[in-house]
Protein backbone atom coordinates (compact mmCIF):
# COMPACT_ATOMS: atom_id res chain seq x y z
CA UNK A 1 0.00 0.00 0.00
CA UNK A 2 1.53 3.26 -1.17
CA UNK A 3 0.90 6.54 0.56
CA UNK A 4 -2.07 8.41 -0.74
CA UNK A 5 -1.89 12.11 -1.69
CA UNK A 6 -5.10 12.85 0.21
CA UNK A 7 -4.45 14.82 3.41
CA UNK A 8 -7.36 13.11 5.19
CA UNK A 9 -5.56 9.77 4.90
CA UNK A 10 -4.91 8.31 8.33
CA UNK A 11 -1.23 7.68 7.76
CA UNK A 12 -0.56 11.23 6.64
CA UNK A 13 -2.75 13.16 9.06
CA UNK A 14 -0.67 14.50 11.90
CA UNK A 15 -1.86 14.37 15.50
CA UNK A 16 -2.21 18.12 15.41
CA UNK A 17 -4.57 17.97 12.44
CA UNK A 18 -6.57 15.24 14.10
CA UNK A 19 -7.01 17.45 17.12
CA UNK A 20 -8.07 20.56 15.26
CA UNK A 21 -10.41 18.56 13.01
CA UNK A 22 -12.33 17.06 15.91
CA UNK A 23 -15.66 18.80 15.48
CA UNK A 24 -17.40 16.56 18.03
CA UNK A 25 -15.59 18.25 20.91
CA UNK A 26 -17.03 21.60 20.04
CA UNK A 27 -20.41 19.99 19.51
CA UNK A 28 -20.37 18.44 23.01
CA UNK A 29 -19.30 21.77 24.40
CA UNK A 30 -22.23 23.48 22.77
CA UNK A 31 -24.70 20.87 23.96
CA UNK A 32 -23.40 21.22 27.50
CA UNK A 33 -23.57 24.99 27.25
CA UNK A 34 -27.20 24.86 26.09
CA UNK A 35 -28.21 22.36 28.76
CA UNK A 36 -26.75 24.47 31.53
CA UNK A 37 -28.19 27.64 30.05
CA UNK A 38 -31.59 25.96 29.85
CA UNK A 39 -31.42 24.91 33.50
CA UNK A 40 -30.39 28.40 34.57
CA UNK A 41 -33.22 29.98 32.59
CA UNK A 42 -35.65 27.40 33.91
CA UNK A 43 -34.87 28.48 37.48
CA UNK A 44 -35.40 32.12 36.64
CA UNK A 45 -38.61 31.11 34.89
CA UNK A 46 -39.72 29.18 37.96
CA UNK A 47 -39.18 32.26 40.13
CA UNK A 48 -41.21 34.41 37.75
CA UNK A 49 -43.97 31.84 37.41
CA UNK A 50 -44.30 31.56 41.19
CA UNK A 51 -44.71 35.29 41.37
CA UNK A 52 -47.28 35.21 38.58
CA UNK A 53 -49.15 32.33 40.20
CA UNK A 54 -49.39 34.26 43.46
CA UNK A 55 -50.46 37.39 41.61
CA UNK A 56 -53.16 35.47 39.78
CA UNK A 57 -54.38 33.66 42.87
CA UNK A 58 -54.59 36.88 44.82
CA UNK A 59 -56.29 38.94 42.11
CA UNK A 60 -59.68 38.71 43.81
CA UNK A 61 -58.31 40.08 47.09
CA UNK A 62 -56.42 42.83 45.26
CA UNK A 63 -59.55 43.86 43.36
CA UNK A 64 -61.81 43.81 46.39
CA UNK A 65 -59.66 45.96 48.68
CA UNK A 66 -56.48 47.09 46.93
CA UNK A 67 -52.99 46.30 48.15
CA UNK A 68 -52.51 49.49 50.18
CA UNK A 69 -55.64 49.08 52.25
CA UNK A 70 -55.00 45.31 52.52
CA UNK A 71 -51.62 45.94 54.13
CA UNK A 72 -52.81 48.81 56.31
CA UNK A 73 -55.98 47.19 57.66
CA UNK A 74 -55.44 45.78 61.11
CA UNK A 75 -58.38 43.36 61.28
CA UNK A 76 -58.14 39.79 60.02
CA UNK A 77 -61.50 38.11 60.56
CA UNK A 78 -62.45 35.25 58.21
CA UNK A 79 -65.90 34.93 59.79
CA UNK A 80 -66.85 38.47 58.82
CA UNK A 81 -64.84 38.22 55.61
CA UNK A 82 -62.60 41.12 56.63
CA UNK A 83 -59.00 40.62 55.63
CA UNK A 84 -56.24 43.07 56.64
CA UNK A 85 -52.63 41.92 56.62
CA UNK A 86 -51.17 44.45 59.04
CA UNK A 87 -51.24 42.09 62.07
CA UNK A 88 -49.39 39.30 60.27
CA UNK A 89 -46.86 41.70 58.75
CA UNK A 90 -46.31 43.07 62.25
CA UNK A 91 -45.97 39.57 63.72
CA UNK A 92 -43.46 38.55 61.09
CA UNK A 93 -41.32 41.64 61.52
CA UNK A 94 -41.34 41.63 65.33
CA UNK A 95 -40.60 37.91 65.69
CA UNK A 96 -37.81 38.06 63.09
CA UNK A 97 -36.17 41.16 64.54
CA UNK A 98 -36.46 39.73 68.05
CA UNK A 99 -34.78 36.52 66.90
CA UNK A 100 -31.96 38.50 65.28
CA UNK A 101 -31.39 40.54 68.42
CA UNK A 102 -30.99 37.32 70.39
CA UNK A 103 -29.18 35.21 67.79
CA UNK A 104 -26.68 37.66 66.29
CA UNK A 105 -24.51 38.32 69.37
CA UNK A 106 -24.73 34.66 70.41
CA UNK A 107 -23.67 33.51 66.95
CA UNK A 108 -20.73 35.90 66.79
CA UNK A 109 -19.73 34.71 70.27
CA UNK A 110 -19.91 31.07 69.17
CA UNK A 111 -17.90 31.82 66.04
CA UNK A 112 -15.22 33.64 68.05
CA UNK A 113 -15.07 30.85 70.63
CA UNK A 114 -14.77 28.11 68.04
CA UNK A 115 -12.27 29.93 65.83
CA UNK A 116 -10.19 31.98 68.21
CA UNK A 117 -10.42 30.73 71.77
CA UNK A 118 -11.23 27.05 72.11
CA UNK A 119 -8.55 24.36 71.80
CA UNK A 120 -8.80 22.80 68.35
CA UNK A 121 -10.53 19.60 69.47
CA UNK A 122 -13.20 21.32 71.56
CA UNK A 123 -13.73 23.95 68.88
CA UNK A 124 -14.38 21.26 66.30
CA UNK A 125 -16.91 19.49 68.52
CA UNK A 126 -18.78 22.69 69.41
CA UNK A 127 -18.77 23.85 65.79
CA UNK A 128 -20.10 20.49 64.65
CA UNK A 129 -22.87 20.43 67.25
CA UNK A 130 -23.97 23.99 66.44
CA UNK A 131 -24.16 23.12 62.77
CA UNK A 132 -26.17 20.04 63.63
CA UNK A 133 -28.86 22.39 65.00
CA UNK A 134 -29.56 23.27 61.38
CA UNK A 135 -30.24 19.63 60.54
CA UNK A 136 -33.11 19.30 63.03
CA UNK A 137 -36.49 19.47 61.23
CA UNK A 138 -38.39 22.58 62.18
CA UNK A 139 -41.39 20.59 63.41
CA UNK A 140 -39.11 19.12 66.09
CA UNK A 141 -38.26 22.65 67.20
CA UNK A 142 -41.98 23.29 67.30
CA UNK A 143 -42.65 20.20 69.43
CA UNK A 144 -39.87 21.12 71.83
CA UNK A 145 -41.30 24.62 71.96
CA UNK A 146 -44.81 23.37 72.78
CA UNK A 147 -43.76 20.86 75.43
CA UNK A 148 -40.71 22.50 77.03
CA UNK A 149 -40.11 26.11 76.10
CA UNK A 150 -43.68 27.43 76.26
CA UNK A 151 -44.53 25.86 79.68
CA UNK A 152 -41.23 27.10 81.08
CA UNK A 153 -41.86 30.63 79.84
CA UNK A 154 -45.44 30.60 81.07
CA UNK A 155 -44.65 29.28 84.54
CA UNK A 156 -41.32 30.93 85.31
CA UNK A 157 -39.66 33.46 83.01
CA UNK A 158 -42.66 35.50 81.86
CA UNK A 159 -44.28 35.95 85.32
CA UNK A 160 -40.90 37.02 86.66
CA UNK A 161 -40.33 39.50 83.81
CA UNK A 162 -43.89 40.83 84.20
CA UNK A 163 -43.40 41.38 87.93
CA UNK A 164 -40.10 43.20 87.39
CA UNK A 165 -40.65 45.01 84.08
CA UNK A 166 -44.43 44.94 83.73
CA UNK A 167 -44.61 48.75 83.70
CA UNK A 168 -42.91 48.58 80.30
CA UNK A 169 -45.51 47.95 77.54
CA UNK A 170 -43.32 45.26 75.94
CA UNK A 171 -43.66 43.08 79.04
CA UNK A 172 -47.21 43.79 80.21
CA UNK A 173 -50.27 41.58 80.35
CA UNK A 174 -50.84 37.95 81.23
CA UNK A 175 -48.22 35.24 80.65
CA UNK A 176 -49.67 33.16 77.83
CA UNK A 177 -46.50 31.24 77.09
CA UNK A 178 -47.32 31.10 73.40
CA UNK A 179 -46.75 34.38 71.58
CA UNK A 180 -44.19 36.62 69.90
CA UNK A 181 -41.61 36.07 72.62
CA UNK A 182 -41.65 32.28 72.26
CA UNK A 183 -41.60 32.56 68.49
CA UNK A 184 -38.61 34.89 68.60
CA UNK A 185 -36.74 32.52 70.93
CA UNK A 186 -37.41 29.45 68.77
CA UNK A 187 -36.45 31.37 65.63
CA UNK A 188 -33.22 32.56 67.21
CA UNK A 189 -32.23 28.95 67.92
CA UNK A 190 -32.98 28.07 64.33
CA UNK A 191 -30.93 30.86 62.76
CA UNK A 192 -27.89 30.58 65.05
CA UNK A 193 -26.30 27.83 62.91
CA UNK A 194 -26.65 29.96 59.77
CA UNK A 195 -25.19 33.12 61.25
CA UNK A 196 -22.43 31.43 63.23
CA UNK A 197 -21.20 29.18 60.44
CA UNK A 198 -21.05 32.03 57.91
CA UNK A 199 -19.26 34.22 60.46
CA UNK A 200 -16.82 31.40 61.19
CA UNK A 201 -15.95 31.15 57.52
CA UNK A 202 -15.42 34.90 57.40
CA UNK A 203 -13.16 34.82 60.49
CA UNK A 204 -11.21 31.81 59.24
CA UNK A 205 -10.36 33.69 56.04
CA UNK A 206 -8.39 36.31 57.98
CA UNK A 207 -4.69 35.53 57.67
CA UNK A 208 -2.67 34.53 60.74
CA UNK A 209 -0.39 37.50 60.15
CA UNK A 210 -3.23 39.87 61.03
CA UNK A 211 -3.67 38.25 64.42
CA UNK A 212 0.07 38.20 65.10
CA UNK A 213 0.31 41.86 64.14
CA UNK A 214 -2.11 42.71 66.95
CA UNK A 215 -0.53 40.35 69.48
CA UNK A 216 2.96 41.68 68.74
CA UNK A 217 1.70 45.19 69.50
CA UNK A 218 0.68 44.09 72.96
CA UNK A 219 -2.97 43.32 72.37
CA UNK A 220 -4.80 41.03 74.76
CA UNK A 221 -6.86 38.18 73.34
CA UNK A 222 -9.99 40.29 73.28
CA UNK A 223 -8.22 43.33 71.79
CA UNK A 224 -6.70 41.08 69.13
CA UNK A 225 -10.14 39.75 68.21
CA UNK A 226 -11.53 43.27 68.00
CA UNK A 227 -8.64 44.74 66.02
CA UNK A 228 -7.80 41.92 63.62
CA UNK A 229 -10.94 39.82 63.42
CA UNK A 230 -14.10 41.85 64.00
CA UNK A 231 -12.89 45.12 62.41
CA UNK A 232 -12.14 43.48 59.10
CA UNK A 233 -15.19 41.21 58.93
CA UNK A 234 -17.99 43.78 59.17
CA UNK A 235 -19.29 43.12 55.67
CA UNK A 236 -19.16 39.37 56.17
CA UNK A 237 -20.98 39.52 59.49
CA UNK A 238 -23.64 41.73 57.92
CA UNK A 239 -24.13 39.16 55.17
CA UNK A 240 -24.44 36.40 57.76
CA UNK A 241 -27.04 38.42 59.64
CA UNK A 242 -29.10 39.02 56.51
CA UNK A 243 -29.08 35.33 55.62
CA UNK A 244 -30.32 34.63 59.14
CA UNK A 245 -33.05 37.24 58.72
CA UNK A 246 -34.07 35.63 55.44
CA UNK A 247 -34.51 32.31 57.19
CA UNK A 248 -36.41 33.86 60.10
CA UNK A 249 -38.86 35.75 57.86
CA UNK A 250 -39.97 32.64 56.01
CA UNK A 251 -39.80 30.01 58.76
CA UNK A 252 -43.26 28.49 59.15
CA UNK A 253 -43.73 25.27 61.10
CA UNK A 254 -42.03 25.96 64.42
CA UNK A 255 -43.43 29.49 64.53
CA UNK A 256 -46.96 28.31 63.82
CA UNK A 257 -46.72 25.93 66.76
CA UNK A 258 -45.66 28.45 69.39
CA UNK A 259 -46.91 31.88 68.32
CA UNK A 260 -50.50 31.43 69.48
CA UNK A 261 -52.05 32.19 66.10
CA UNK A 262 -54.11 35.25 66.85
CA UNK A 263 -53.94 37.99 64.25
CA UNK A 264 -53.64 41.06 66.43
CA UNK A 265 -51.27 43.92 67.10
CA UNK A 266 -50.45 44.20 70.79
CA UNK A 267 -47.44 45.95 72.27
CA UNK A 268 -46.70 43.10 74.67
CA UNK A 269 -44.21 40.50 73.44
CA UNK A 270 -46.00 37.90 75.59
CA UNK A 271 -49.29 38.17 73.69
CA UNK A 272 -50.24 35.64 71.00
CA UNK A 273 -49.73 36.81 67.44
CA UNK A 274 -49.63 35.55 63.89
CA UNK A 275 -47.03 35.73 61.12
CA UNK A 276 -47.49 35.80 57.37
CA UNK A 277 -46.28 32.25 56.96
CA UNK A 278 -48.20 30.89 59.94
CA UNK A 279 -51.52 32.38 58.85
CA UNK A 280 -51.16 30.65 55.47
CA UNK A 281 -50.21 27.32 57.05
CA UNK A 282 -53.07 27.56 59.54
CA UNK A 283 -55.93 28.67 57.35
CA UNK A 284 -55.27 27.49 53.80
CA UNK A 285 -56.67 23.99 54.33
CA UNK A 286 -59.86 25.29 55.96
CA UNK A 287 -60.49 28.33 53.83
CA UNK A 288 -63.78 27.93 52.01
CA UNK A 289 -64.62 31.30 50.54
CA UNK A 290 -62.84 32.51 47.42
CA UNK A 291 -61.95 35.81 49.08
CA UNK A 292 -60.35 34.03 52.03
CA UNK A 293 -58.19 31.87 49.73
CA UNK A 294 -57.31 34.85 47.62
CA UNK A 295 -56.37 36.92 50.68
CA UNK A 296 -54.06 34.16 51.89
CA UNK A 297 -52.44 34.09 48.46
CA UNK A 298 -51.96 37.85 48.69
CA UNK A 299 -50.23 37.40 52.04
CA UNK A 300 -48.03 34.85 50.31
CA UNK A 301 -47.29 37.29 47.51
CA UNK A 302 -46.27 39.97 50.00
CA UNK A 303 -44.04 37.52 51.87
CA UNK A 304 -42.52 36.45 48.55
CA UNK A 305 -41.75 40.03 47.55
CA UNK A 306 -40.49 41.04 51.00
CA UNK A 307 -38.06 38.12 51.33
CA UNK A 308 -36.95 38.60 47.73
CA UNK A 309 -36.27 42.30 48.26
CA UNK A 310 -34.54 41.68 51.64
CA UNK A 311 -32.16 39.11 50.21
CA UNK A 312 -31.47 41.13 47.07
CA UNK A 313 -30.75 44.27 49.07
CA UNK A 314 -28.49 42.30 51.42
CA UNK A 315 -26.59 40.83 48.49
CA UNK A 316 -26.21 44.22 46.84
CA UNK A 317 -24.96 45.78 50.05
CA UNK A 318 -22.49 42.98 50.71
CA UNK A 319 -21.25 43.20 47.14
CA UNK A 320 -20.75 46.93 47.47
CA UNK A 321 -18.92 46.68 50.78
CA UNK A 322 -16.65 43.83 49.70
CA UNK A 323 -15.92 45.52 46.38
CA UNK A 324 -14.90 48.75 48.09
CA UNK A 325 -12.70 46.70 50.43
CA UNK A 326 -11.08 45.03 47.45
CA UNK A 327 -10.43 48.43 45.90
CA UNK A 328 -8.58 49.50 49.04
CA UNK A 329 -6.21 46.59 48.53
CA UNK B 1 28.43 42.55 80.06
CA UNK B 2 26.62 45.47 81.69
CA UNK B 3 25.85 47.10 78.34
CA UNK B 4 23.83 44.11 77.09
CA UNK B 5 20.17 44.99 76.67
CA UNK B 6 19.23 41.37 76.10
CA UNK B 7 20.82 38.16 77.22
CA UNK B 8 19.49 34.73 76.42
CA UNK B 9 20.48 31.74 78.54
CA UNK B 10 19.66 28.14 77.70
CA UNK B 11 16.62 28.95 75.58
CA UNK B 12 14.81 25.86 74.26
CA UNK B 13 11.67 25.85 72.14
CA UNK B 14 9.31 23.13 70.99
CA UNK B 15 6.51 22.63 68.52
CA UNK B 16 4.71 19.76 70.24
CA UNK B 17 7.35 17.02 70.46
CA UNK B 18 9.70 18.61 67.95
CA UNK B 19 12.50 20.63 69.53
CA UNK B 20 13.11 23.68 67.36
CA UNK B 21 15.72 25.38 69.55
CA UNK B 22 18.38 23.60 71.59
CA UNK B 23 19.71 25.59 74.53
CA UNK B 24 20.64 28.88 72.91
CA UNK B 25 22.92 31.37 74.71
CA UNK B 26 23.30 34.79 73.14
CA UNK B 27 23.90 38.39 74.26
CA UNK B 28 22.83 41.49 72.40
CA UNK B 29 24.45 44.87 72.99
CA UNK B 30 22.42 48.06 73.17
CA UNK B 31 22.15 50.11 69.95
CA UNK B 32 23.43 47.34 67.73
CA UNK B 33 22.06 45.40 64.78
CA UNK B 34 22.24 41.64 65.17
CA UNK B 35 21.58 39.47 62.13
CA UNK B 36 20.38 35.87 62.41
CA UNK B 37 21.26 33.71 59.41
CA UNK B 38 20.88 30.06 58.60
CA UNK B 39 19.03 27.73 56.22
CA UNK B 40 15.21 27.40 56.28
CA UNK B 41 13.95 25.56 59.34
CA UNK B 42 17.08 26.23 61.39
CA UNK B 43 15.12 27.95 64.16
CA UNK B 44 16.10 31.57 63.57
CA UNK B 45 12.48 32.73 63.22
CA UNK B 46 11.46 30.68 66.25
CA UNK B 47 14.30 32.32 68.17
CA UNK B 48 13.08 35.88 67.58
CA UNK B 49 9.49 34.82 68.22
CA UNK B 50 10.63 33.61 71.65
CA UNK B 51 12.02 37.05 72.41
CA UNK B 52 8.54 38.64 72.54
CA UNK B 53 6.81 35.45 73.66
CA UNK B 54 4.86 35.20 70.42
CA UNK B 55 6.13 31.65 69.88
CA UNK B 56 3.81 30.29 72.54
CA UNK B 57 0.73 31.62 70.68
CA UNK B 58 1.16 28.85 68.11
CA UNK B 59 -1.02 25.89 69.19
CA UNK B 60 1.15 23.24 70.84
CA UNK B 61 4.26 25.41 71.05
CA UNK B 62 6.26 25.89 74.24
CA UNK B 63 9.57 27.35 75.38
CA UNK B 64 11.89 27.21 78.39
CA UNK B 65 15.05 28.95 79.52
CA UNK B 66 15.87 32.53 80.40
CA UNK B 67 15.55 35.67 78.33
CA UNK B 68 16.77 38.67 80.29
CA UNK B 69 15.42 41.91 78.88
CA UNK B 70 17.13 44.84 80.60
CA UNK B 71 18.01 42.43 83.38
CA UNK B 72 14.52 40.99 83.89
CA UNK B 73 13.61 37.45 82.82
CA UNK B 74 10.58 37.65 80.52
CA UNK B 75 9.87 33.95 81.13
CA UNK B 76 9.32 34.46 84.87
CA UNK B 77 5.98 33.06 85.99
CA UNK B 78 4.64 36.45 87.08
CA UNK B 79 5.40 38.21 83.78
CA UNK B 80 2.48 39.06 81.51
CA UNK B 81 3.42 38.34 77.87
CA UNK B 82 1.10 41.15 76.75
CA UNK B 83 3.26 43.72 78.55
CA UNK B 84 6.45 42.18 77.16
CA UNK B 85 5.14 42.58 73.63
CA UNK B 86 4.64 46.29 74.24
CA UNK B 87 8.36 46.62 75.02
CA UNK B 88 9.59 44.41 72.18
CA UNK B 89 8.41 45.53 68.76
CA UNK B 90 8.11 43.16 65.85
CA UNK B 91 7.99 43.42 62.07
CA UNK B 92 6.99 40.40 60.05
CA UNK B 93 7.97 38.86 56.74
CA UNK B 94 4.75 39.84 55.01
CA UNK B 95 3.60 43.43 55.56
CA UNK B 96 0.50 43.13 57.74
CA UNK B 97 -1.18 46.51 58.30
CA UNK B 98 -4.72 46.23 59.65
CA UNK B 99 -6.90 46.37 56.51
CA UNK B 100 -9.86 48.03 58.21
CA UNK B 101 -7.75 50.86 59.64
CA UNK B 102 -6.39 54.03 58.02
CA UNK B 103 -2.68 54.78 57.76
CA UNK B 104 -2.97 57.00 60.84
CA UNK B 105 -4.93 54.48 62.89
CA UNK B 106 -2.46 51.75 61.95
CA UNK B 107 0.45 53.78 63.30
CA UNK B 108 -1.25 54.59 66.59
CA UNK B 109 -2.86 51.17 67.09
CA UNK B 110 -0.26 50.19 69.69
CA UNK B 111 -0.69 53.47 71.56
CA UNK B 112 -4.43 53.00 71.73
CA UNK B 113 -3.90 49.48 73.08
CA UNK B 114 -1.67 51.01 75.75
CA UNK B 115 -4.54 53.32 76.71
CA UNK B 116 -3.28 56.55 75.12
CA UNK B 117 -6.20 58.34 73.50
CA UNK B 118 -5.40 62.07 73.50
CA UNK B 119 -5.70 63.21 69.90
CA UNK B 120 -2.80 65.65 70.15
CA UNK B 121 -0.45 63.00 71.55
CA UNK B 122 -1.50 60.48 68.90
CA UNK B 123 -0.93 63.00 66.11
CA UNK B 124 2.48 63.92 67.39
CA UNK B 125 3.61 60.32 67.82
CA UNK B 126 2.19 59.29 64.44
CA UNK B 127 4.22 61.96 62.65
CA UNK B 128 7.36 61.17 64.62
CA UNK B 129 7.08 57.42 63.97
CA UNK B 130 6.33 57.88 60.29
CA UNK B 131 9.35 60.18 59.98
CA UNK B 132 11.47 57.61 61.80
CA UNK B 133 10.28 54.99 59.33
CA UNK B 134 11.12 57.32 56.41
CA UNK B 135 7.50 57.24 55.27
CA UNK B 136 6.13 60.63 56.36
CA UNK B 137 6.77 62.52 53.12
CA UNK B 138 5.05 59.79 51.11
CA UNK B 139 1.91 59.44 53.21
CA UNK B 140 1.36 62.78 54.96
CA UNK B 141 -1.47 63.63 52.54
CA UNK B 142 -3.20 60.27 52.79
CA UNK B 143 -3.22 59.53 56.48
CA UNK B 144 -6.93 58.75 56.33
CA UNK B 145 -6.60 56.27 53.45
CA UNK B 146 -6.61 52.56 54.22
CA UNK B 147 -3.25 51.19 55.30
CA UNK B 148 -3.56 48.49 52.69
CA UNK B 149 -3.83 51.07 49.89
CA UNK B 150 -0.06 51.70 50.08
CA UNK B 151 2.53 49.81 48.03
CA UNK B 152 4.18 46.73 49.51
CA UNK B 153 7.35 48.56 50.52
CA UNK B 154 5.34 51.42 52.01
CA UNK B 155 3.16 48.93 53.90
CA UNK B 156 6.26 47.37 55.43
CA UNK B 157 7.56 50.79 56.52
CA UNK B 158 4.08 51.50 57.89
CA UNK B 159 4.42 48.34 59.97
CA UNK B 160 7.84 49.54 61.15
CA UNK B 161 6.30 52.90 62.11
CA UNK B 162 3.52 51.07 63.93
CA UNK B 163 6.07 49.06 65.89
CA UNK B 164 8.18 52.16 66.65
CA UNK B 165 5.23 54.22 67.86
CA UNK B 166 5.21 52.58 71.30
CA UNK B 167 8.95 53.33 71.61
CA UNK B 168 10.19 49.81 72.22
CA UNK B 169 13.84 49.48 73.24
CA UNK B 170 14.14 46.44 70.96
CA UNK B 171 12.77 45.79 67.48
CA UNK B 172 12.59 42.26 66.11
CA UNK B 173 12.46 41.88 62.34
CA UNK B 174 11.62 38.52 60.82
CA UNK B 175 12.88 38.59 57.22
CA UNK B 176 11.37 42.06 56.72
CA UNK B 177 12.49 42.46 53.11
CA UNK B 178 11.98 39.00 51.66
CA UNK B 179 8.59 39.95 50.17
CA UNK B 180 9.82 43.30 48.78
CA UNK B 181 11.43 44.58 45.58
CA UNK B 182 15.11 45.66 45.56
CA UNK B 183 14.38 49.40 45.91
CA UNK B 184 12.08 48.91 48.88
CA UNK B 185 14.64 46.52 50.35
CA UNK B 186 17.38 49.15 50.05
CA UNK B 187 15.14 51.70 51.77
CA UNK B 188 14.48 49.39 54.67
CA UNK B 189 18.15 48.46 55.04
CA UNK B 190 19.07 52.14 55.15
CA UNK B 191 16.36 52.66 57.73
CA UNK B 192 17.66 49.87 59.94
CA UNK B 193 21.12 51.43 60.02
CA UNK B 194 19.59 54.81 60.96
CA UNK B 195 17.35 53.36 63.65
CA UNK B 196 20.36 51.93 65.45
CA UNK B 197 20.94 55.23 67.21
CA UNK B 198 17.52 54.97 68.88
CA UNK B 199 16.95 51.28 69.42
CA UNK B 200 18.41 47.79 69.27
CA UNK B 201 17.54 45.64 66.29
CA UNK B 202 17.53 41.87 65.89
CA UNK B 203 16.87 40.81 62.33
CA UNK B 204 16.32 37.43 60.75
CA UNK B 205 17.47 37.29 57.16
CA UNK B 206 18.07 34.58 54.61
CA UNK B 207 20.13 37.01 52.59
CA UNK B 208 23.78 36.85 53.67
CA UNK B 209 24.74 40.00 51.77
CA UNK B 210 22.06 41.83 53.72
CA UNK B 211 23.47 40.55 56.99
CA UNK B 212 26.98 41.59 55.94
CA UNK B 213 25.79 45.05 54.83
CA UNK B 214 23.88 46.18 57.87
CA UNK B 215 24.63 44.13 60.97
CA UNK B 216 27.24 44.58 63.66
CA UNK B 217 27.09 41.02 64.84
CA UNK B 218 25.84 37.88 63.16
CA UNK B 219 24.54 34.60 64.59
CA UNK B 220 24.52 31.47 62.48
CA UNK B 221 21.83 28.91 63.31
CA UNK B 222 21.68 25.32 62.08
CA UNK B 223 19.14 22.65 63.02
CA UNK B 224 18.04 24.48 66.14
CA UNK B 225 21.54 25.17 67.42
CA UNK B 226 23.55 28.35 67.54
CA UNK B 227 26.70 27.35 65.67
CA UNK B 228 28.59 30.62 65.72
CA UNK B 229 28.04 34.14 66.97
CA UNK B 230 30.45 37.00 66.51
CA UNK B 231 31.29 40.28 64.82
CA UNK B 232 29.83 40.31 61.33
CA UNK B 233 33.11 41.31 59.70
CA UNK B 234 35.00 38.39 61.23
CA UNK B 235 32.21 35.82 60.86
CA UNK B 236 32.04 36.42 57.12
CA UNK B 237 35.82 36.60 56.60
CA UNK B 238 37.37 34.26 59.15
CA UNK B 239 34.60 31.97 60.47
CA UNK B 240 35.69 29.84 63.40
CA UNK B 241 33.41 26.91 62.66
CA UNK B 242 33.68 24.62 59.65
CA UNK B 243 29.86 24.57 59.24
CA UNK B 244 29.69 28.36 59.16
CA UNK B 245 32.32 28.47 56.48
CA UNK B 246 30.48 25.86 54.42
CA UNK B 247 27.22 27.78 54.74
CA UNK B 248 28.53 31.25 53.90
CA UNK B 249 30.45 29.90 50.91
CA UNK B 250 27.26 28.31 49.61
CA UNK B 251 28.20 24.65 50.12
CA UNK B 252 24.72 23.97 51.55
CA UNK B 253 21.56 25.75 52.61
Amino acid sequence: MKSSPLPMNNQNTSVFEKIILRKDVRFADRVFFWITRLIALLLVGLLVSMGLFLLNASSLAIRSSGIVSFVSTSVWDPVKEVYGALPVVYGTLVSSVLSLIIAFPLSIGIALFVNELAPAAIGRIVGFLVEMLAAIPSVIYGLWGVFVLVPFLREYLQPWLISKLGFFPLFEGPAYGVGLFSAGLILSLMIIPTISSISREVFAAIPRGQREAALALGATRWEMMKLSVLESSKAGMFGAMMLGLGRALGETMAVTMVIGNRAQIVASLFAPAQTMSSVIANEYAEATSDLHLSSLALVGLILFVVTFVTSSLARLLVWRVTRSQRKLK
Amino acid sequence: MPDDILSVEGLCAWFGEHQALKSIDLNVASHSVTALIGPSGCGKSTFVRCLNRLHEEVPGASASGKVLLQGKNIYDANVDPVLIRRKVGMVFQKPNPFPALSVFDNVVAGLKLAGIRRKSVLKEVAEKSLRQAALWEEVKDKLDKAGTSLSGGQQQRLCIARALAVEPPILLMDEPTSALDPISTAKIEELVVQLKKDITIIMVTHNMQQAARISDRTAFFLLGELIEFGDTSSLFTVPKEKKTEQYITGKFG
